[in-house]
């Protein structure tokens, strides 16, 4: 591998290059310094100079595809566009986060170049050849995968596995390409784009999330953790019985079939804990349970709990962040 | 229309699961295995096309003889046809080698639109549907929640989960499409369902002369560290609730 290129291939929105994308960066430099080869990002699009731009701050290559077509997202012009700058020049690994459009088009790159995919990491480990680890079974398990002659290696992350921080030191190159491609290559065209989460970011995403259960008794009383995710800057998310009885949409959902989250910061208000549930949020980094019940499973993992009812903790707890913030 | 639909079985979510010995797989004596849940709205979406449009609807899974079981389902659900790519004598097998075989066999049954769940709950890697639509060079839309299919323009509008919400999309038939959770609900099998599907008879393939070789393989199971019990803080409101608020602030968490 000595030598070759890494890639991360960077996911941008409105917003600018996402958080994903900038730990992906993080993944592909840590990648690089074990396996001594070059990190280098791709980006795709229409009129996003400014974001090869950012990139090229802190890789020292950046292919930059641009095209009217890409202006939108697309599997197929993504997949064609990188099979062919792969077939060129023959990185040794190509990474990406594994959000939808991640998960989207990175298999069909793979199965394209017949190349193997592990997807999902969260870690790798760099002695006696590179492996990688991945949680499986819906959290229950880690399993450390290896790839076998396959040229490139492709691998996706898990949003919150690696740290990031921008450096903003380098001066890399931006190689720009006109890529080849045409409307008829197009298979799914994106018409609307709806968001659930209102203003608030969503559960990938959120350093803080705020997550009710059936202790919650209605749709209505979600009013009130959406205040305290508010005043944390967080997300708001939901177990699987608060989905099931349609007080959220499923968006929210977190465990083993909805959203698997690692925050910063968890707050379980009124869940008790399944093996489901905790299958999605076991990875976050501080876990804070309220619950009424003293036996509920969740506190056997929080790091801290209270065991009280909710709806009289959740307003002190709100008015108590307040005063905090204010000092 | 043709409907071909993917299924795979898994072990029952509700259970604990042990690594057998020093190796990368799981004891599977005597756990419950269930239909992976996201097949079953993949399932349930292609009953209800077949209702609306006519046509036959073919599941196939890829697995060892006990996965019948969950064949058998389907066939009391309404399959018309089921099949078992007959994985005994293939050791190791990745996502590639399966959508490549599963692409395979699907071409020579024929489809218009081809249904799976999202991901597995075991490996989860969420790549067959992906992978089988890029072998067959048709459409894929990802982890969907609602379908209207247009067979008559030959096109398909869904909406497609992305972070955050929803998106709207439109593609071309023939399709791939991974169900998501929101879909629909899953039907029960009718009793006359339940005793059609004990006659049946299912057919099985053996892909072992195929070749493919896989790119990835497990080297290693464990389990995840245990996270350490916390503390309960003790007291009455609004002690606790100032007590957590300055935890965290000394964490550096708010």
């Amino acid at each position: 591998m000595s030598g070759k290129e890494i890639w991360v291939i960077a996911e941008y929105g409105e917003e600018g290059i996402k958080k994903s994308a900038w730990e992906a960066v993080s993944a592909v430099r840590l990648l690089s310094e074990n396996l001594k080869t070059e990190p280098a990002a791709v980006i795709l699009g229409n009129g996003i100079g400014r974001f090869a731009e950012e990139l090229s701050k802190e890789l020292n290559r950046v292919y930059f595809f641009e095209h009217p077509l890409l202006s939108k997202y697309n599997a197929n012009t993504y997949v064609r566009c990188l099979y062919y700058l792969i077939k060129e020049k023959n990185p040794a690994i190509i990474l990406a986060a594994a959000t939808f459009r991640g998960k989207d088009y990175i298999p069909r790159l793979s199965a394209r170049l017949d190349c193997g995919l592990i997807s999902d990491c969260i870690g790798f480990e760099a002695d006696n050849g590179v492996s990688f680890k991945r949680y499986v079974y819906g959290g229950r398990l880690i399993a450390t995968v290896k790839f076998e002659e396959s040229e490139p290696c492709i691998i996706t992350i898990r949003p919150r596995s690696f740290a990031y921080k921008k450096t903003g030191t380098v001066n890399g190159e931006i190689l720009r390409i006109v890529p080849n491609i045409e409307q008829q290559d197009i298979m799914v065209t994106i018409q609307e784009i709806i968001k659930e989460t209102g203003k608030r970011s969503d559960l990938s995403e959120a350093d803080v999330i705020v997550s009710g259960g059936r202790g919650m008794k209605g749709a209505e009383n979600f009013k009130l953790l959406e205040e305290l995710a508010d005043v944390l800057g967080g997300a708001v998310g939901a177990s699987r019985a608060v989905v099931d009885a349609g007080w959220l949409p499923h968006t929210f959902q977190i465990g083993q079939t909805g959203r698997v989250v690692s925050p910063m910061l968890y707050i379980a208000c009124g869940i008790s804990g399944a093996p489901q549930h905790l299958a999605g949020m076991s990875t976050s980094k501080c876990i804070v349970a309220i619950n009424k019940d003293p036996n509920a499973p969740i506190f056997k993992i929080a790091d801290y709990g209270i065991v009280d009812d909710l709806f009289k903790v959740v307003p002190v707890l709100i008015e108590e962040i307040k005063k905090s913030k204010k000092n | 229309m043709k409907i071909i639909v993917c299924v795979k079985e898994v072990p029952d979510t509700a259970i604990a699961l042990k690594i057998k010995g020093d190796s990368p797989e799981i004891e599977t004596e005597n756990i419950p295995w269930v239909i992976n849940p996201y097949d079953e709205y993949a399932m349930e979406e292609a009953l209800r096309l077949k209702e609306k449009f006519g046509g036959d609807i073919t599941v196939i899974t890829f697995g060892q003889k006990r996965a019948e079981n969950i064949l058998r389902n389907c066939i009391a659900l309404g399959a018309d046809r089921v099949l078992r790519i007959n994985d005994e004598s293939i050791k190791n097998r990745d996502g590639l080698v399966t959508s490549k075989i599963l692409a395979k066999v699907i071409k020579d049954i024929g489809y218009d639109i081809i249904l799976c769940g999202k991901e597995s709950v075991d490996y989860g890697y969420a790549q067959t549907g992906q992978m089988i639509a890029e072998f067959l060079q048709i459409s894929c839309v990802l982890a969907i929640k609602k379908l209207d299919v247009s067979p008559l323009n030959k096109e398909a509008i869904c909406h497609r989960e992305i972070e955050g919400g929803l998106e709207v999309v439109k593609c071309n038939l023939p399709a791939v499409f991974t169900a998501q959770k929101g879909l629909n609900t899953p039907r029960y099998a009718s009793l006359s369902g339940i005793m059609k599907a004990k006659k049946t008879k299912i057919e099985t393939l053996e892909p072992d002369a195929w070749g493919f070789k896989p790119k990835i393989r497990i080297t290693n199971l464990s389990y995840p560290p245990k996270r350490q019990e916390g503390k309960i803080i003790k007291g009455t409101l609004p002690d606790t609730a100032e007590e957590l608020v300055k935890n965290l602030k000394e964490a550096r968490l708010i």
